[in-house]
């Protein structure tokens, strides 16, 4: 697994609350059995028209947001279903963090394990940034700190376990295997 | 808990029943492959096909009608999946097959204190047995297939409150829509609900599992009913539920399990059920309701401009008598015995208004042999709707059971994303009860005035 680190990359805003799964990713691209190439389909019902053209109103679509890597958006993002496809298609779209003031649960679990951040953020700051038309940042997941090229930053956290994951590069999947005596103890005991 | 929670690293939590679908495990078994892994607990792993399966009889060579090669292949790599790894399956028109969280239960599969997991955000509905369940995304179905184990912080806890008698006509549908209006769709973010008071103990399964179903649309991880004896006697005989001296040993473990009677609560909300009314959805999300006597608000909604552009409706007037061009009773939510009986006891006699498409699909193999043998199919079908084969259907449109752009769809599901039934698809959540006699009626129709 690669190590996360520190990063200066433009972002883009998209000023909505309450962004749910089934924008990010619709469900008819949910067929697939593999996980690659979903980057084409993020917000897909926003990003083209009907007959499959670039809406060239959506903010990702304009020439100076379609290498953001991080996305700003109003709160509750990535409500509703449970789809790990929706950080797979932010992820192969390019995106590596997400900002916000608060996520859907499972939505933000999900991004941990796929190289997304879900960094949740004050209101004022959020407010600040949604008040701009994209710019840069700097993302620091050693010192949980975000800041915007006119020097305003903040604080953010990111559950203590995830964050030395990401910045060790160490894989949960090895971790929870390590664990096997402790789960073989366990189902012995508990005569599962 | 297999290794309780640290500052540093989370608890690892024993997951005693995995259910799968064909949408969220296809790269989980991948990965399992390409670690050259078994799955550890078979015995614990139960799957089901229902997302992207047709809910259309078979053809004249017993061949079923997929939406597209691809819905096709998923369902069929799903089937392979499952045989190589040795688990048990519940495929496409055999007798287990259903919605994920409508055959657990049915099965008896889903018990009182279980630790229940499914890749799929609805898996709160069987909290309503008192077990702790929630949804998890592939990357987890892959943990819990290699390990059993999941890795979980503690979540905070939520009471919601419901005291009082729900009024003829006013259903568990409406309760949740109520309390989602009440809370916000990220109300219970980081929470797990319990369900409490007298309005919930007066309840039977089939509406605590619709009121725990849509936890998630309040934002919350999962919901929860303390078990009691509705509990148990919905889960005495199940083809998975202890017998004999087992039965009374598992009875007796379960009746511990209900919240102290002093049990503290990060956050508590109540609700008085005899002040509801039947609820409609109006907007994009699940908290934009109203109950049907109200009229769509004008203000005071983050979002409404933009929902009520998308839907093409105006403020200040009431969704009462707004036309429809579809109806769907189905889902996780309501597609079990008693809300195909509540639809059917409506159709009776009566027929869907002309240029209304109204289709009735049943959430398993077995409530539709229920429903046959108790002849509501005929009356569905007498009164002009469809009656399917088991599965998501229309809830989410992934097998082509869609409804098209621009049209409205009054709907027994839980979602009214933008886009969930179809491209430009326009929902309005409901009863079963209120579908159906919009069905009838052609527009928005409070169920009171057609109840039998
Ligand atoms: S019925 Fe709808 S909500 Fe329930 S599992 Fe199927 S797609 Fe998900």
């Amino acid at each position: 697994m690669k190590k996360f680190e520190k990063f200066t990359a433009h972002y883009a805003v998209l000023n909505r609350e309450d962004i749910d799964t089934d924008q990010i990713i619709p469900a008819r691209f949910l067929k697939v059995t593999t996980r690659d190439g979903l980057g084409k389909h993020l917000f897909s019902d926003w990003r083209y028209h009907a007959d499959g053209s670039d809406n060239e109103s959506f903010a990702l679509n304009c020439s100076e947001h379609r290498h953001a890597q991080i996305l700003v958006a109003g709160a509750n993002f990535g409500c509703g279903s449970s789809r790990e496809h929706a950080p797979w298609a932010l992820h192969d779209f390019g995106i590596r963090a997400v900002l916000s003031t608060s996520f859907g649960d499972i939505f933000a679990n999900n991004a941990l394990k796929n190289g997304v951040l879900p960094i949740q953020v004050s209101p004022e700051f959020l407010a600040h940034l949604l008040g701009t038309d994209g710019g840069t940042m700097t993302i620091d997941l050693e010192a949980q700190t975000v800041t915007r090229d006119d020097g305003i930053s903040e604080n953010f956290k990111i559950e203590s376990f995830a964050r030395y994951r990401l910045l060790h590069g160490i894989d949960e999947f090895e971790f929870l295997m390590s664990q096997s005596e402790a789960i073989a103890r366990y189902e012995q005991i508990n005569g599962k | 808990m297999v290794v309780p929670e640290s500052h540093d690293t989370p608890a690892v939590l024993y997951i005693d029943l995995h259910l799968i679908h064909e949408v969220t495990s296809p790269q989980a078994f991948d990965v399992l492959r390409a670690r050259g892994l078994t799955v550890h607990r078979p015995d614990r792993t139960v799957g089901t096909m229902d997302h992207s399966t047709p809910t259309g009889p078979r053809n004249a060579l017993g061949k079923y009608a997929y939406a597209d090669t691809q819905a096709e292949s998923q369902v069929n790599k799903f089937a392979q999946n499952c045989a190589e790894f040795g688990l048990e399956m519940h495929a496409l028109g055999e007798k287990g097959q259903g919605i994920v969280h409508v055959i657990g239960p049915e099965r008896g599969l889903t018990q009182p204190g279980k630790t229940i997991v499914c890749g799929d955000s609805h898996t709160s509905t069987h909290g309503a047995f008192g077990a702790l369940a929630f949804g998890i995304g592939t990357t987890e179905v892959g943990y819990v297939l290699a390990t059993q184990c999941l890795l979980q912080r503690k979540p905070r806890t939520m009471e919601v409150r419901i005291d009082g008698a729900l009024p003829r006509g006013v259903t568990a549908k409406d309760m949740i829509l109520a309390i989602i209006r009440k809370i916000g769709v990220a109300g219970g973010t980081g929470h797990v609900i319990e369900y409490t008071g007298s309005a919930i103990r007066n309840m039977n399964m089939d509406q605590r599992m619709t009121v725990c179903n849509m936890s998630i649309e309040a934002g919350a991880r999962a919901g929860m009913v303390a078990p009691d004896d509705v509990t148990f006697a919905y889960l005495h005989g199940r083809h998975a539920s202890p017998k004999g001296h087992a039965w009374d040993e598992a009875v007796n473990a379960w009746r511990a399990l209900c919240s102290d009677g002093d049990a503290r609560y990060d956050r508590s909300i109540s609700l008085d059920a005899s002040l509801l009314e039947p609820m409609v959805t109006f907007g994009v999300d699940p908290s934009m309701g109203i109950g049907i006597s109200e009229v769509v608000p004008s203000h005071g909604i983050p979002g409404l401009q933009d929902a009520l552009a998308y839907m093409g409706i105006e403020p200040g007037r009431p969704l009462k008598g707004h036309p429809i061009q579809v109806a769907f009773v189905g889902s996780c939510t309501n597609s079990r015995i008693s809300d195909i009986r509540a639809a059917a006891d409506i159709l009776k006699g009566r027929r869907v208004a002309e240029g209304v498409r109204c289709l009735v699909v049943p959430g398993s193999q077995q409530i539709k042999q229920e429903a046959e043998s108790l002849g509501l199919h005929d009356v569905i079908r007498a009164a002009g709707a469809e009656w399917r084969e088991p599965g998501c259907s229309m809830c989410i449109g992934m097998n082509g059971d869609i409804v098209p752009p621009g049209q409205y769809a009054i709907s027994t599901s839980n979602r009214n994303f933008k886009g969930r039934q179809g491209p430009g698809s326009r929902t309005f959540l409901a009863s079963p009860e209120m579908v159906a006699a919009s069905a009838v009626m052609g527009v928005v129709t409070d169920p009171r005035e057609v109840l039998p």
